[in-house]
């Protein structure tokens, strides 16, 4: 809880810059979009019709879209840009459409009693038509900020720090409190984003010059404070930190932080985690140099850079394929740690045990009458295709879900039967048992700890830390690091520390 | 001092007003009378441009109401609407000072006019400056629009039924104050009304519209005397006709 709320103040502060950056481009861009449409309605329609459009596009597929479309024209795609992009595009419907409405509802009497006293276009629209509609967009604007704020959570996967930090994290390291602290945090900056525009808004329309300026200093004084992180990192100057990103589970989340370990130790800079990024994303980070460590495994990246769907029957040549195409990407691999991720076919321990079932095999007979859960990406993998048709399983049905939902589902029994995975603590601590894999139907997972551009050329000596790590994690050890996060709730970064130790202590 | 010249405006099918020719000498208050319909406000609007007229001439001094812009034109012209039209977000003072602002007057000099116009309207200053529109009662908001109409020193007002809808007390007071600042100031008028006695009571000289056209122009007296047609002498005799009546049943007594 401690460590929580220690680094809350970090993600805090870059979750309100975040949403302030977008929220005031978005006011900066649909106030003016607003008074065009009214305008001209020809323009105007589209324009909003547009607007509704992408509104419809759910959160998270909008930030994950602005990562190949910012790689696309060579800008940085991972981070605070394709953050800020997608919050600032979700920011301008409601505002947009807000200005709109207010612009378009002022009594025809009044605009007439305007260009009466002698208003050109200009005055009327500045002393009349915005003052009255005023109301209206502030209501935009409001809502716009809480949209913001809230999904500025979903951040984290393209790699922006933002209070998604700790619901992302949370959920899978089934730390309830970090989910809690994330979630309450961000409900209380929208409560607080809210309630300084509205204040504005009162100032304004009651003419209380008290009130306008209380709320442009609570929310200059929010912005400074936001900036502050930022600034100081800019002040102290040197090189950027070593940057080591983690795709979002347990696992990832524990060894970027043991990289990060040995990268500190062997550079002397500072190296940060990014946590719970997408699966591309982190890859493209490390490729582009915004990234400069990672694990990643061998059937992944074969799928992801190779484009091979296929099950690789040779295991050690799947590694050398592997090894090249990444040299081709100026990205080396500093070691194979040693460990094989896989997914397995897992169900509870008592029901395995009743029904004696140990081999794949044996779920043939039980299948027709069984739910099958499996994380997002799955059942549209080859790895799926593959296990159904050596084993010729037939379920009565296919469930997706969140992974941190998956072994929850076992035991409400939702689902039977879930493809986990290998080193997954939370086999063990929901009492579920792996199946045989006896016709060998899944591929090998190796774990590789790949290096970036930068480490590869600048930081040789980082490399070689890294290489130290090679073979020193078996599965079991993985599985142990693991389940102390998942079971026993400590965090990724005090199990990274023990490890350490441990690996020091050894000869 | 304004001029129009077969004036004509349509509405798609309909006409709002046909070939209305009026002249109005500098300093004359002209009243336009009509029904409900006729075409008043539409006349009066094609004077600052409010309505473009589909075909006709209008002049203003000589000179064609086109030749310059419209907003410069209307800031020359006092105008009250029909429905008033104050700025619900702007204080009095701010809906008085409007126009005057428009036309870059320093603030201390707009400040003094606004309180010079709310004490020649009978508003005390220090009450109603800063108040806002809605708070107003009826007759104190017609004050506010003609002080607004008034305030950059217009040479010529256009005011559209400004005391409809008023008690008989409050709108005879402020006829009375409106044929004082005619008088003190030399104004160009034009008044819309369709109350006769109104008309008979403010006008150097009634036009008498009907269906978008002018029926007879005149003043009170030659109206009653020589009436175009049947309808012009009911407009102006009726009200005298209901007047008497009154008067007799008031006399019978209950
Ligand atoms: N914008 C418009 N579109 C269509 N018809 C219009 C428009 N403006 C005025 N008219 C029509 O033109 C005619 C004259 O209207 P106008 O407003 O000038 O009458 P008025 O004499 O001022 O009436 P009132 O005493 O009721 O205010 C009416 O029949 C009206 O319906
Ligand atoms: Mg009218």
């Amino acid at each position: 809880m401690n460590e929580l709320l220690a680094a809350l103040p970090t993600y805090l502060a870059a979750h309100l810059q975040l949403s302030l950056a977008a929220l005031a481009g978005g006011v900066v861009v649909s106030v003016p979009l607003g008074v065009l449409a009214t305008r001209r309605p020809r323009a105007g329609r589209p324009l909003l019709a547009v607007a509704s459009a992408l509104q419809t596009v759910p959160s998270l597929a909008l930030l994950a879209f602005m990562v190949p479309a910012l790689a696309a024209v060579g800008a940085p795609s991972i981070g605070w840009l394709p953050a800020v992009l997608g919050l600032f595009v979700y920011s301008l419907l409601p505002i947009l459409h807000n200005t709109t409405v207010g612009l378009s509802t002022i009594d025809p009497a009044i605009l007439e009693a305007a260009d009466g006293v002698g208003m050109d276009a200009r005055e009327r629209l500045r002393r009349v038509e915005l003052p009255l509609a005023l109301p209206l967009i502030i209501a935009g604007i409001r809502t716009a900020a809480v949209w913001t704020v809230g999904t500025a959570t979903l951040a984290t996967p393209v790699g922006a720090k933002s209070l998604g930090y700790f619901i992302f994290g949370g959920l899978q390291t089934r730390n309830y409190a970090a989910i809690l602290v994330g979630c309450a945090a961000a409900a209380a900056l929208a409560l607080l984003l809210d309630g300084l525009v509205h204040l504005l808004e009162l100032g304004a329309r009651r003419r209380r010059r008290g009130l306008v300026v209380a709320g442009l200093v609570g929310l200059v004084g929010l912005a400074i404070a936001a900036s502050l992180p930022t600034l100081r990192q800019a002040a102290r100057g040197g090189p950027r930190p070593l940057v080591v990103g983690a795709k979002p589970f347990t696992e990832q989340y524990v060894l970027s932080r043991i990289v990060a370990g040995v990268l500190e130790r062997a550079t002397g800079l500072p190296a940060t985690t990014l946590d719970s990024l997408g699966s591309t994303v982190v890859f493209d980070g490390l490729r582009s140099g915004e990234i400069d460590a990672y694990v990643d495994y061998v059937g992944t990246l074969r799928a992801v850079i190779l484009g091979r769907t296929d099950v690789p029957r040779d295991r050690a040549a799947a590694t050398r394929e592997v090894r090249e195409a990444l040299a081709r990407e100026g990205i080396a691999v500093a070691a194979e740690l040693g460990f094989e991720n896989t997914y397995v076919v897992a169900l509870p321990r008592a029901q395995a045990e009743a029904l004696g079932l140990e081999q794949i095999g044996d779920l043939a007979r039980h299948a027709p009458g069984w739910t099958v859960g499996g994380d997002y990406e799955l059942f549209h993998r080859p790895e799926w295709q593959a296990v159904v048709a050596t084993y010729g399983l037939r379920f009565a049905s296919e469930r997706s879900m969140d992974p941190s939902l998956l072994f929850e589902a076992t035991r409400s029994g939702e689902v039977q039967v879930i493809l986990g995975y290998s080193t997954d603590g939370r086999l063990d601590a929901y009492e579920l048992v792996p199946l045989v894999d006896d016709r060998a139907a899944l591929p090998p997972y190796d774990a590789l700890v790949l290096a970036g551009p930068r480490l590869v050329h600048e930081y040789p000596a980082a490399l070689q830390a890294l290489q130290a790590l090679a073979g020193r994690i078996d599965a079991a050890q993985m599985r142990r690091l693991n389940a102390a996060v998942d079971r026993d709730g400590l965090a990724p970064a005090a199990v990274a520390a023990g490890f350490l130790r441990e690996l020091d202590a050894r000869p | 001092m304004i001029a129009l010249e077969r004036v004509r405006k349509v509405h798609g099918e309909v006409v709002a007003i046909d070939e209305v020719s009026l002249a109005v000498a500098e300093g004359e208050l002209l009243v336009l009378l009509g029904g409900s319909g006729s075409g008043k406000t539409t006349a009066l609007k094609t004077i600052n441009r409010l309505v473009e007229p589909t075909s006709g001439r209008v002049s203003l001094a000589g000179e064609d109401v086109r030749s310059m812009p419209a907003p410069l034109l209307r800031r020359r012209v006092g105008y009250v609407f029909q429905r008033l039209g104050l700025f619900p977000h702007m204080t009095v003072a701010e809906n008085i000072g409007v126009t005057p602002a428009l036309l870059g007057w320093p603030r201390a000099r707009i400040e003094a006019r606004v309180d010079e116009l709310l004490e020649l309207v009978e508003l005390e200053p220090a009450s109603f400056r800063g108040r806002s529109p809605a708070a107003l009662s009826g007759g104190q908001a017609q004050r506010v629009a003609v002080a607004r109409a008034l305030a950059a020193e217009p040479r010529v007002m256009l005011l559209d039924e400004p005391f409809g809808a008023l008690d008989s007390r409050t709108r005879a007071r402020l006829q009375a104050a409106l044929a004082k600042i005619h008088r003190r100031l030399g104004l160009t008028i034009v008044f819309v009304t369709h109350d006769v006695v109104e008309a008979l009571l403010l006008g150097d000289r009634i036009a008498v519209m009907r269906a978008g056209r002018i029926i007879q122009v005149g003043r009170g007296r030659e109206l009653a005397q020589a009436p175009a047609d049947d309808e012009v002498r009911a407009l102006l005799t009726e009200p005298l006709e209901q007047a008497a009546a009154a008067r007799a049943r008031l006399a019978e007594g209950p």
